[in-house]
């Protein structure tokens, strides 16, 4: 549905976005991620035709933004990062404006600005002047305006940014009833709306993809090793050694001591699930077992390591590659 | 077409939601008013001394009104045009024009319609006072017709020099600033014609935007004028739309 091909933006000498490729299928939600001036916006706005790319092609709904900028304009619906209202029209208005310069059909116009005003409850607002509203009603008013006309392509640039917590659940419950029938890129500074909200991830740092995946693969793939905590009440035997030489397990940290219960980090080679063994481990030596559970590495921690630890890079630069080669295989 | 005026619809609606087209209708109907109260005393005077011999009411009084009338123009429209653009990058909302399915000659187009409506309510102000002159005296009609639509040409070459300048920068005020700089140094770009040699001359007195006023006023359609009004017209559009396009490349 959505194709980026060594796409760069330039702005004079700097550069914004740097030779970024991923595609979007139909129906995915895409969630895009990395720090403030990372490239997000400025890919959103390469996607909306906004502005042209300096180098590589973009094709939206089967439009090359170039060639036929109005073809795809017509199949995307987005949100700004600053909610572009006009203060001096009410809701009502300003969403009719917006529903006729995006052609739709002249009888239909005042439902489907009703249907976008129920859908993302701004209907007790509709005839308040934009200028009154709250952070968060400019903020559904923005989204009710891309999502008029149904349109195959939604981007949204920090779609929860100004909500308070329950609007939150709710535009993030609207972003994912969306899938499957829309193809959705929303670009966000909360990591657990990702996780929440989105099939896929970019994690984008200096105008550059560092990592492209689920985000469950990202979180485990990023492991490299895989890591249990196992918390056992050793009546003061030595369970730190005692577990290190199960087949399988090549590390055994103590991480917390209380009394005789003893809180382990057992590391294990990558792919092998080793749980069995230490629980049967465990109770065999008459010890009681209190936890075992995998210690996951969370997106914050993913992200962190991606778009702060550059000399990491043989990790970031592996996932990207896979990512490549799954692209190429498609 | 139906895009363009949608556009057209939400700047004029904007004009009359904000104090602008008060602003600037009510201080066009106040100084018409008194260019044309002012000029009939004077034209009541001539013609008590003109004792018996004709008086033309179209061209020794309607004409020097509209001709002085033009001045007001010249303050009263850059505060129309300097909105246009500037506000619009200012408030963000130009990335919903220029996302959403439209050309930029439809934006630019919508843009300049709006304007011009604005300004036909202000010319339609001055139907009064001509609409007086009828009810009193007998002008005759045909100069009128030509006469308001010369200014509306007119005020079309000063709309889109207004709304290429706005497209350049986010600053209203230095919009509006520049905006009247341009229109004044076209309405005086002649008074140096007269120490220039004869084809620079020519040039300048071309160039001015009110010298082609003055045949609409005296009842003539000259191609060369309408020619002159409309390809300024077209050209100031064509660098707008050139304008917003480099922005896009330049981000």
């Amino acid at each position: 549905m959505i194709e980026v091909q060594h796409l760069t933006k330039r702005y004079g000498p700097f550069t914004a976005v740097d030779d970024i490729s991923f595609t979007v299928d139909k129906g995915e939600i895409l969630g895009f991620l990395g720090p403030n001036g990372a490239g997000k916006t400025t890919t959103m706005r390469v996607l909306t035709g906004y502005m042209p790319p300096t180098e590589g092609t973009a094709v939206v709904a089967g439009y090359n933004l170039l060639d036929k900028p109005i073809e795809a304009k017509r199949r995307t619906g987005y949100l700004p990062e600053t909610p572009p209202l006009y203060p001096d029209m009410t809701v009502r208005e300003y969403l009719e404006f917006c529903a006729r310069i995006k052609g739709l059909p002249r009888g239909d116009r005042k439902a489907r600005v009703v249907a976008a005003m129920e859908r993302t409850r701004v209907a007790d607002m509709a005839e308040r002047h934009c200028a009154k509203l709250s952070k968060g009603y400019r903020q559904r008013v923005g989204l009710a305006q891309a999502l008029l006309g149904n349109p195959d392509v939604l981007i949204l640039d920090e779609p929860t940014a100004g909500l308070d917590p329950k609007q939150i659940n709710e535009t993030r419950q609207l972003i994912k009833d969306l899938r499957g029938d829309h193809t959705v890129i929303l670009s966000t500074h909360i990591l657990p709306e990702v996780s929440q909200t989105c099939t896929r991830v970019v994690i984008i740092n200096k105008g550059k993809v560092v990592a492209v995946d689920t985000p469950d693969n990202l979180t485990s793939r990023l492991r490299g090793s895989e890591t249990m905590y196992v918390q056992i009440d050793a009546m003061g035997a030595d369970a730190g050694s005692g577990l290190a030489g199960l087949p399988g397990v090549t590390k055994v940290t103590v991480s917390d001591t209380k009394d005789s219960v003893v809180g382990l980090e057992v590391e294990s080679e990558a792919g092998r699930d080793v749980r069995r063994d230490l629980a049967a481990a465990v109770v065999a030596r008459g010890w009681g077992l209190l936890e075992l559970r995998p210690m996951r590495m969370s997106l914050e921690d993913v992200f962190l390591k991606l778009t702060t630890q550059e000399s990491d890079a043989p990790v970031a630069s592996d996932v990207v590659a896979s990512e490549q080669a799954e692209v190429a295989h498609e | 077409m139906s895009n363009a005026l949608a556009i057209a619809r939400k700047e004029l609606s904007a004009y009359f939601a904000s104090p602008i087209a008060y602003v600037v209708i009510g201080f066009f109907a106040l100084m018409f008013g008194f260019f044309f109260y002012s000029l009939l005393l004077y034209f009541d005077r001539q013609s008590l001394q003109a004792a018996g011999q004709a008086v033309n009411v179209n061209e020794q009084f309607l004409r020097p009104v509209f001709l002085n009338a033009t001045v007001i123009l010249l303050f009263v429209l850059p505060l129309v045009t300097m909105r246009t653009y500037s506000e619009e990058k200012r408030s963000g909302t130009i990335e919903l024009l220029l996302t959403a399915p439209l050309t930029d000659l439809q934006i630019i187009l919508g843009k300049f319609l709006g304007a011009m409506g604005l300004y036909a309510a202000m010319l339609a102000i001055t139907l009064v006072h001509v609409g007086l002159l009828f009810v009193f005296g007998s002008p005759e009609w045909r100069p009128v017709v030509t006469t308001y639509f010369g200014l509306l040409l007119m005020g079309g070459c000063f709309i889109s020099i207004g709304l290429l300048i706005s497209s350049l920068t986010k600053n209203q005020i230095v919009a509006g600033m520049i905006t009247f700089g341009v229109f004044l140094m076209l309405w005086v770009i002649n008074w140096i014609a007269s120490f220039m040699g004869p084809t620079t001359q020519q040039v300048l007195n071309y160039l001015s935007i009110t010298d082609h006023l003055d045949d609409f006023t005296k009842g003539i359609i000259d191609t060369k004028h309408l020619v002159y009004y409309i390809s300024f017209i077209t050209f100031g559009l064509f660098l707008t739309a050139r304008s917003v396009d480099t922005e896009r490349w330049r981000g």
